[in-house]
């Protein structure tokens, strides 16, 4: 088994609001591997990028705080450094990507300024090498004419080309980790499928792992090793991405993989839907957040809250409903015919 | 052309112009939409599918007649909608509504639901307050909200309880068609199908046409019967749902296709990865607009600007060398 670069453990964060601090996340433990891309995906409001601006540390900007758990990154307690500490590794080793490209650069500075920021900041490079690196950079990221390019503002830019200059700025100091919300959601396809691929090449060159938060299943489905899902502040269910994709085991995760129109099989039917909304984290339901929306919901899912457990091997679940296999059975009978059909297309 | 068109767009020009200057003064156009038809048969669901800045929407709004064209014609029940007069305008908007994209912009913040779904009634039927009372409980049922909140404000619901309200305001009139523009894209997936599943489901019983916008290619399959991909204000391929997407014929569309991850961990398939951008509408490529991004380009493609022609049955491709 490879070392975890980051571990995520029992991670609780808050947010002071006008009517007192409101859990965020619950207790979410993610371990991200070297090398390895873990997807943590889930619907607005499930506490997927606070979970990020928590292990960044940036969370204390937002208006909230790490109140319990640990963000181990190389033995070191993340959630225990002060806010100096953490501007050596910000940046450094852990860097981060924002969905909005546009509003991630600064407007009044050349790009140029803005990848060789963090190179004279950490690197204690001279103005004139930092330069040099931010070109080689943009090079790195497939910028044509970096030359030219790395003297002009954000605004002359495209937004796929923003994204690029994002990227190149997140790894000039070379980070082991690197988290990237939601990076090509503001982006149109050709040039999302131009950032994956991108990614994914930068990722196998220098060897990073990625925490990549995306809502989009299909984006998870293609760059994921591991996927974490997340619902209203907990991670429900946990596993390889085959395992999420083959045998989901959660109510939720099931819902939500079915309730995705498909490329290939019959269209036009009725899709499956999840009922009702996602709930608010002030006012969350009694025993597992998920059952007032699940079907299969049993006395005791209203009563106590179920915890996030190994059910087989690389599949972690928090649903009562899976501590008995014929339960398992019932619920994951519809996705089996959705899986079986889609296994057929793959063999032809 | 064809009869059995409800709605009808023939040579559709939208030139927005770009103006600079102490005088303002007109130093170019954003060819938004340029030389584009299509038609909409009744009970139909055509799909509008492209990148932002394509004039997908700019498309839609002027099928509408919120827009006026630069020149062109839309013809709705053999009606030249550019060239009525208030009196029938009026009558026509009755027939043809729109849903928008954002369920928290198109919604009046100090409007109640009510007055929000019942406006159309008093506008075009001058009901009285007890009729627009019963037809919003009514609308409010038909469309999965709960009547008893009608008087409450928007903000006071989801995103996807807010969709529905748009819908419901849109169908008060019962139109028989419907531009959907980007009507599900701002929700999350859970929402999305409860939104779509109603959409079908007043498609059915009202027997709506719609003009489905949308940039999730996965939600245009499942709803449309026919497609229209369009690139740089051009439309580029049209053809029944199940043909493209079984075998695209203009090279943009097959990239299009390819570059959309699908939700299936097997197939990591190699993708047709586009280099570069969208160009810019105000200064577009010549020829045909993909040729710069098109992996099999030739020398005419950037001469020639390709006409959107007849291919086989129901389909339609621009191209000077589609894919077999």
């Amino acid at each position: 088994m490879e070392r975890n670069i980051l571990e995520i453990k029992n991670l609780t964060t808050c947010f002071f609001t006008d009517d007192g601090t409101v859990k965020a996340t619950d207790r979410v433990s993610i371990n991200v591997g070297k090398g390895q891309t873990v997807c943590l995906v889930g619907e607005s409001g499930s506490g997927k990028s606070v979970t990020s601006l928590a292990v960044m540390r940036l969370i204390d900007y937002a208006g909230g705080f790490i109140q319990s758990g640990n963000v181990m990154f190389h033995g070191q307690d993340l959630a225990a450094k002060d806010l100096d500490e953490m501007m050596q590794i910000r940046g450094n080793k852990i860097a981060m990507i924002f969905q909005d490209p546009m509003s991630a650069l600064n407007p009044v500075f050349t790009v140029g300024d803005q990848i060789a920021e963090s190179l004279m900041l950490h690197q204690n490079m001279s103005k004139i090498d930092a330069f040099k690196k931010a070109i080689e950079m943009l090079r790195l990221v497939g910028i044509p004419a970096p030359e030219v390019r790395v003297k002009q503002y954000p605004h002359e830019m495209s937004g796929g080309m923003c994204q690029r200059v994002v990227i190149a700025m997140a790894l000039a100091c070379k980070p082991e980790m690197l988290i990237a919300d939601e990076p090509t959601t503001a982006l149109d396809v050709t040039v999302q499928a131009q950032i994956l691929d991108l990614l994914r090449r930068l990722q196998k060159e220098l060897g990073m792992s990625i925490l990549l938060i995306t809502h989009d299943m299909g984006v998870a489905a293609e760059m994921a090793d591991r996927i974490a899902v997340m619902y209203a502040g907990t991670i429900v269910e946990e596993g390889t991405v085959e395992r999420i994709f083959d045998e989901p085991r959660h109510p939720y995760t099931i819902g939500l993989l079915q309730s995705i129109p498909g490329f290939e099989g019959e269209r036009g039917g009725e899709l499956y839907t999840i009922q009702g909304t996602i709930p608010s984290i002030t006012q969350l339901p009694t025993g597992c957040r998920f059952h007032p929306r699940c079907p299969h919901a049993i006395d005791k899912c209203r009563k106590e809250e179920p915890i996030l457990r190994e059910v087989v091997t690389g599949q972690q679940v928090a649903c009562w409903l899976n501590e008995d296999v014929s339960n398992h059975f019932r619920i994951n009978q519809r996705a089996n015919s959705v899986a079986g059909s889609k296994a057929e297309v793959n063999r032809q | 052309m064809n009869r059995e068109y409800l709605i009808e767009a023939k040579q559709i020009k939208k030139y927005f112009p770009i103006k600079a200057g102490l005088l303002s003064r007109v130093i170019g156009h954003v060819k938004a939409v340029d030389d584009v038809s299509f038609g909409i048969r009744p009970g139909e669901t055509f799909g509008l599918v492209g990148e932002s800045g394509c004039g997908k929407s700019t498309l839609g709004r002027v099928v509408l007649n919120l827009q006026g064209a630069t020149s062109g014609e839309v013809l709705f029940d053999g009606t030249n909608i550019h060239e009525v007069n208030r009196q029938e305008n009026l009558k026509l908007r009755r027939d043809m509504q729109i849903i928008f994209q954002d369920p928290f912009g198109s919604l009046n913040p100090r409007f109640l639901v009510s007055d929000i779904i019942g406006e159309p009634l008093r506008v075009h039927l001058r009901a009285s307050a007890k009729e627009m009372d019963e037809r919003v409980v009514e609308l409010m049922s038909l469309v999965g909200l709960d009547p008893s909140r009608r008087n409450r404000y928007p903000h006071e619901f989801s995103g996807g309880q807010r969709q529905r309200i748009g819908i419901a305001r849109s169908i008060a009139l019962s139109p028989r068609f419907i531009v959907a523009d980007e009507a599900v894209s701002a929700l999350d997936v859970s929402v999305q199908s409860q939104v779509l599943n109603l959409m079908m489901k007043l498609q059915k019983e009202m027997g709506l046409t719609y003009l489905f916008i949308a940039h999730g290619l996965n939600v245009v399959r499942h709803i449309s019967d026919r497609v229209g991909v369009m690139y740089l204000g051009k439309m580029v391929e049209i053809a029944r749902t199940d043909d493209l997407f079984a075998q695209p014929l203009h090279p943009y569309t097959a990239a299009l296709l390819s570059a959309i991850p699908k939700p299936t961990p097997h197939r990591r398939q190699e993708r047709i990865v586009l280099q570069g951008d969208v160009p810019s509408p105000a200064n577009p490529p010549s020829g045909c607009r993909f040729h710069p991004r098109c992996p099999m380009a030739q020398e005419r493609c950037s001469k020639e600007i390709p006409e959107l022609i007849e291919v086989g049955q129901d389909r339609q491709v621009a191209c000077h060398f589609p894919l077999a």
